[in-house]
């Protein structure tokens, strides 16, 4: 066996890796490109039996039918609030609670961590009836903070920050404590800025249910007022039946501004999402 | 000479500890905002979700005690158990996504350039917005004029109303739910996959195993903790749908929906469209039970296959 024919052997392995690859993904994107296909044809184009598969003009009716019949902006800025809310207030929350539970010691700390431990395993279903019972009673329904509220406290965030403070060494903490910081300059210049990976891949993530969740903002939003855009683009679907370019235009709108940080921010998703490992 | 050596050691330590180590008040004040979230937006509500299943609530006025009613009646509802059938038939095709992500993760680890490129495309349908899938998937499945059928129409397959057909509706959710959760089980995987020591490949190749016996015999008993992770979270998640169910199901015809609701679903229904908040709550803490369950089944199944260093 010479030299060239492992190299001939490897680059045809690799060659047949990529055909499966770009295959499999391939399938993955149809959907994607179908919904865009549908954006530019007209509805009798799309509801023709069997339907074309390539736009036989590049229309843009379904946006401005999109723009024209739904409040978008208003929408966007209410998902883009309530996730600006959650991310900020879960972090810190979390972080605080994380770097207390790491690395000082208090009384009944164990007991404490316990009970986070416990909410960790228990389906989000067995608290939407109380919190929604709450947020009624203090008259938040169908505002942005009721969106946020429930979402600004996670077991989940907080064991994650715990997990990384527990990692750190104890120098640069010490250090500052001999310089005279207070626990509040140690945590908030020392050791909240090393923690920076971890912040990044939490907020990520919340970031990421925030965005996408729909049951939550269903049960707090039964008016339809300061609806995020996952309930509004629900509510398209009665509204606009068989239009399926509308409808795809809605869909495609709706779902670009997350995809669109993704694309920036790939590597603190793929950190979250692995480091974590937890499902929306 | 062993005075020598632990003295100087134990010294410093302990003056650290003394003089530096903040009061545990600090760390009271520092849990404080999470804990008290936590106990009034979790462990209250669970706490009287427990207690509302064992409650008449009506939407207004005081709840009444009835004992084991709610459950009772659960049992004895056909919709609870058809709803429980297809949270259960849906979990199980969710798992097929499993052993696909892994076979894909393992390619993907073995492309040099271009490997972003895939993890990208596969990662697309996690940061979509659920309810966007459900829209597109929706027409996709349309009966009269969706792709699919058109696709199966040049193979001379005949269509069908994949989403308004009962008979179906389950299995097209589940393709979705597998399409949907790809992205995120191939990041699992590809994080336990870089885990694994180059050398142990390079010293079977020098055996003379080849690819497939490799991956076999290395990559999967190697790979097993995050199979088994993957493998929780998937039923995890497959038990709680709800989104798919809600948005494609949308206006369908009734004997779809009626047949085709999801334990999710049909406690979402109770509780808050028909405000049978008792009821509901019972759905829920049996959905505890149901995760619950198939959560200690796979952590015992996982003692005879899971492999540990």
């Amino acid at each position: 066996m010479t030299d060239s024919t492992v190299r001939r052997g490897r680059a045809q392995r690799r060659w047949h890796l990529h055909l499966i690859l770009a295959i499999a993904a391939a399938i993955m994107v149809v959907p994607f490109v179908w919904q865009i296909l549908t954006v530019f044809k007209s509805t009798a184009e799309v509801t023709r039996i069997p339907p074309t598969i390539l736009p036989h003009g590049y229309s843009l009716h379904s946006f401005e039918t999109f723009f024209r019949t739904v409040p978008f902006w208003s929408m966007f800025a209410v998902s883009a609030g309530a996730l600006v809310l959650r991310v900020g207030g879960q972090v810190i929350v979390a972080a605080l609670a994380g770097y207390a539970f790491a690395r000082i010691p208090f009384r009944a700390r164990g007991l404490l961590l316990g009970v986070f431990l416990a909410m960790l395993m228990v389906p989000s279903q067995l608290f939407l009836i109380g919190q929604y019972g709450l947020i009624r009673d203090l008259k938040l329904l169908d505002t942005l903070p009721a969106l946020a509220i429930p979402g600004l406290f996670s077991a989940f965030g907080t064991f994650l920050m715990r997990q990384a403070f527990r990692g750190m060494p104890d120098d640069y903490e010490e250090a500052a404590r001999l310089d005279g910081a207070n626990p509040v300059q140690v945590f908030w210049h020392i050791m909240l800025p090393m923690a920076r990976p971890t912040v990044a891949a939490l907020a990520v993530l919340t970031g990421l249910y925030s965005w996408n969740d729909l049951l939550w903002p269903l049960i707090v939003s039964p008016s339809g007022e300061n609806r995020p855009l996952s309930v509004g683009l629900a509510g398209l679907q009665g509204q606009f039946g068989t239009d399926y370019p509308t409808l795809m235009a809605g869909a495609f709108v709706c779902s670009i501004p997350l995809v669109a940080v993704f694309l920036f921010l790939q590597r603190q998703f793929f950190a979250g999402i692995a480091g974590s490992g937890i499902k929306g | 000479m062993t005075d020598l050596a632990t003295k100087p050691l134990r010294r410093p330590t302990g003056r650290r500890r003394g003089v530096t180590k903040p009061s545990g008040w600090w760390g009271l004040a520092f849990v404080a905002p999470a804990t008290i979230g936590l106990g009034v937006l979790y462990v209250w509500p669970f706490l009287s979700t427990l207690v509302d299943s064992f409650q008449d609530v009506p939407a207004f006025g005081p709840a009444t005690f009835v004992g084991a009613d709610n459950y009772t009646a659960l049992v004895h509802d056909p919709e609870f158990w058809k709803a429980f059938g297809n949270s259960a038939l849906y979990t199980a095709i969710a798992l097929l996504g499993v052993p696909v992500a892994i076979v894909l993760a393992a390619l993907i680890e073995q492309v040099g350039r271009g490997r972003a490129i895939y993890r990208v495309l596969f990662f697309l349908p996690v940061v979509t917005l659920p309810v966007a899938i459900g829209m597109v998937w929706r027409f996709i499945y349309n009966g009269d004029f969706g792709l699919l059928n058109t696709v199966l129409s040049w193979v001379g397959v005949d269509g069908q109303f994949w989403v308004a057909d009962p008979r179906f509706t389950i299995y097209a959710f589940g393709v979705v739910g597998i399409w949907m959760g790809l992205g995120i089980n191939l990041i699992i995987l590809g994080a336990g996959l870089s885990a694994i020591p180059k050398s142990v490949y390079e010293a079977s190749a020098l055996d003379g195993a080849g690819r497939v016996r490799q991956f076999l015999r290395i990559t999967l008993p190697l790979l097993s903790p995050s199979i088994f992770f993957v493998t929780v979270l998937t039923v995890i998640g497959a038990l709680q749908m709800f989104d798919l169910n809600f948005i494609m199901l949308r206006g369908v015809n009734n004997t779809a929906l009626a047949d085709s609701k999801t334990i999710v679903y049909l406690f979402y229904e109770k509780a808050f469209v028909q405000f049978h908040q008792g009821y509901g709550a019972a759905i829920a803490v049996v959905l505890l039970v149901v995760i619950m369950i198939a959560t200690a089944l796979q952590f015992r199944l996982q003692r005879s296959w899971v492999f540990y260093d």
